[in-house]
């Protein structure tokens, strides 16, 4: 009996220390990439081959210089606009939308749920030409108003849905005791609705927030100037005096800034955030 | 629960549907404005001379752009590599995210902490990713190459982002090492709607975990695989971002994506750049008619 259980015991020690080597292989997959950049930014120009692992010695002259870059200045504020006001624009709109949609039921309904979905898939290179035709036409080339429009068609369809999806799961009563009261449909919607969907809120805007901070495709498009860049770009066109020079420790300096508020941000709302990724497509 | 439903259902006042349309009209209008026209623009370019200086006064050239496309050696080869970085990558993704997912749905200490930490690559915008690992996988001062030396895996540096094959296989890399929480989570939500006794059932009666994956999981979750891995196929086949970076501008290694824009933009033929991209929409949307009837279920669930 004694050793059956210390054979159980055994196999159960065993079991977990697989798991744990399991949990700390994939958490180093993970990362290590960015560990690397991090470490890589810190290094001076003279260590910046060393591959210690553990640097020795650190600076921070890389960000000294990345920080007193205008160009990057500008890139930064300029995402950092375009991204804000994607994601209250789509909100703002989506919030609107979602209501009749998960309130309803009315002929067309369906039908707009499945247009935004398929919208979601769509290759962005195929509205490219179209897109660039109405830029040209409003007249706002290089502009930020370019990109946050064009960010549309990817943070509607997809706020749409998660937030249909959460509106739906609201219990129905607080709304008809409004209704009956007299209250009508806009009231009901600001009154009794944002309220409880401030975590769907917050989760579909930081998820839209997210979307537009690294959109490349479109930005690389519609900017051309330095200063109307989002920070991708200029990551992007980032480059040396020759392709054999890249300044690598620049690169990863400001890979780390620019991702950096992006990491604390979903290590934050973590739970937010994956709930609403996974409305967002599969949901058995 | 179910007459619950209706009956609630019943005591909603019927509103004017009016001003449901109301609600829905800036929503419509950014989808017609950002998506439905640019896209009927794309397709009417396809078929025209446009150039980027001359997008109003276009020839209509029939399917002469088609014709070209389908001449042209590049655009195969685009194709090709499309297909191999979605046909490899996304197997591999749900592989690994499985695993991820497993991993995760295991109620232990520190669960919360994981969950961030697989989130991470995730977020890290694409091109950021593409430059670190560019960064990691130089051939020269790349990390990953020292590693394999020194580990005596390898006896000369490989040139990962420079030979054309090899490049190939970082982008998959890349593109799995990105991707794979997502689909993780994707999983994972799947787990989490599984009946969870049959968990705690095979459990209580010791049945090694293998069978339990094999015999109960795996099945249960066929259909949330198969939906997440379509999802995956439909986003794997216009990537653009980590190819624009890591094949650094060699058409050997572009994808349908990156040949559509280079022609489009750098070439200033839109024309035939919209045909490429006409091309892969109707792929995709070929892909989608696969894709769609699988969520039928989920906008039921939403009635």
């Amino acid at each position: 009996m004694v050793v059956v259980e210390n054979k159980w015991k055994y196999k159960r020690l065993l079991k977990n220390i697989v798991f744990c080597a399991l949990c700390i292989l994939v958490a180093a997959c993970c990362l290590f990439p960015f560990y690397w950049a991090t470490v890589s930014s810190l290094r001076g120009s003279a260590d910046l081959f060393s591959t210690e692992i553990f640097p020795s010695r650190i600076t921070l002259e890389n960000y000294k210089y990345v920080f007193s870059d205008v160009a990057f200045g500008y890139s930064f504020l300029n995402s950092a606009i375009v991204a804000t006001l994607t994601s209250l624009l789509t909100l703002a709109v989506c919030l609107l939308a979602a209501y009749p949609l998960a309130r309803y039921k009315f002929t067309g309904r369906k039908r707009i749920l499945m247009i935004a979905l398929s919208v979601t898939t769509l290759p962005h290179v195929a509205v490219l030409s179209g897109m660039f035709e109405m830029i040209r036409i409003f007249n706002i080339y290089n502009e930020k108003s370019a990109l946050i429009l064009a960010y549309m068609i990817i943070t509607v369809p997809f706020t749409l849905w998660v937030m249909t999806n959460f509106m739906n799961s609201i219990p129905k009563d607080i709304e008809e005791a409004a209704i009956i009261d007299g209250a009508s449909q806009y009231t009901v919607l600001t009154k009794i609705f944002l309220p409880v969907l401030g975590p769907a809120i917050v989760t579909t805007g930081l998820l839209a927030f997210i979307a537009a901070w690294n959109e490349f495709l479109f930005a690389l498009t519609f900017t051309l100037t330095n200063q109307a860049r989002t920070v991708p770009v200029s990551l992007a066109l980032f480059s040396g005096a020759s392709q054999h020079e890249l300044p690598y420790g620049l690169i990863m300096a400001a890979s780390v800034i620019v991702t950096l508020p992006l990491v604390l941000l979903v290590i934050i709302f973590q739970r937010r955030i994956i709930s609403g990724l996974t409305t967002g497509s599969v949901k058995g | 629960m179910k007459l619950d439903k209706i009956t609630a259902q019943k005591r909603t006042p019927k509103r004017t549907s009016l001003s449901h349309w109301l609600f829905l009209a800036p929503c419509l209008v950014m989808l017609i404005i950002c998506a439905g026209w640019p896209l009927l623009r794309t397709v009417f370019f396809s078929f025209t001379d446009a150039t980027l200086d001359n997008l109003q006064k276009t020839n209509f050239i029939g399917i002469d752009n088609f014709i070209a496309l389908a001449r042209d050696q590049e655009w195969w080869r685009a194709i090709l590599n499309t297909f191999v970085i979605a046909a490899i990558s996304v197997p591999l993704e749900t592989f690994l995210g499985m695993i991820i997912a497993l991993i995760l749905h295991r109620n232990f200490k520190g669960r919360g902490l994981m969950r961030a930490i697989v989130l991470v690559p995730w977020t890290i915008p694409t091109i950021v990713s593409a430059r670190m690992w560019a960064w990691m996988l130089n051939d020269v001062y790349g990390i990953v190459n020292e590693l394999l030396l020194k580990a005596s895996i390898i006896d000369a540096p490989i040139p990962w982002i420079a030979s054309n094959n090899l490049s190939l296989v970082s982008i998959i890399l890349v593109d799995v090492w990105k991707t794979t929480p997502y689909m993780a989570l994707l999983l994972l939500a799947g787990l989490q709607s599984l009946p969870q006794d049959c968990f705690e059932a095979a459990q209580v009666d010791s049945i090694p975990f293998t069978k339990t994956l094999r015999k109960i999981i795996l099945p249960l979750m066929k259909p949330t695989i198969a939906v997440a891995m379509i999802f995956r196929m439909l986003d794997a086949v216009r990537i653009f971002d980590l190819v624009y970076i890591l094949s650094s501008g060699n058409s050997a290694n572009a994808t349908m994506s990156v040949y559509a824009r280079k022609h489009l933009v750098d070439y200033n033929d839109v024309g035939y750049g919209s045909a490429a991209a006409t091309v892969l929409l109707f792929l995709i949307a070929f892909l989608g008619i696969i894709y769609i009837p699988l969520n039928r279920k989920k906008l039921r669930e939403l009635n």
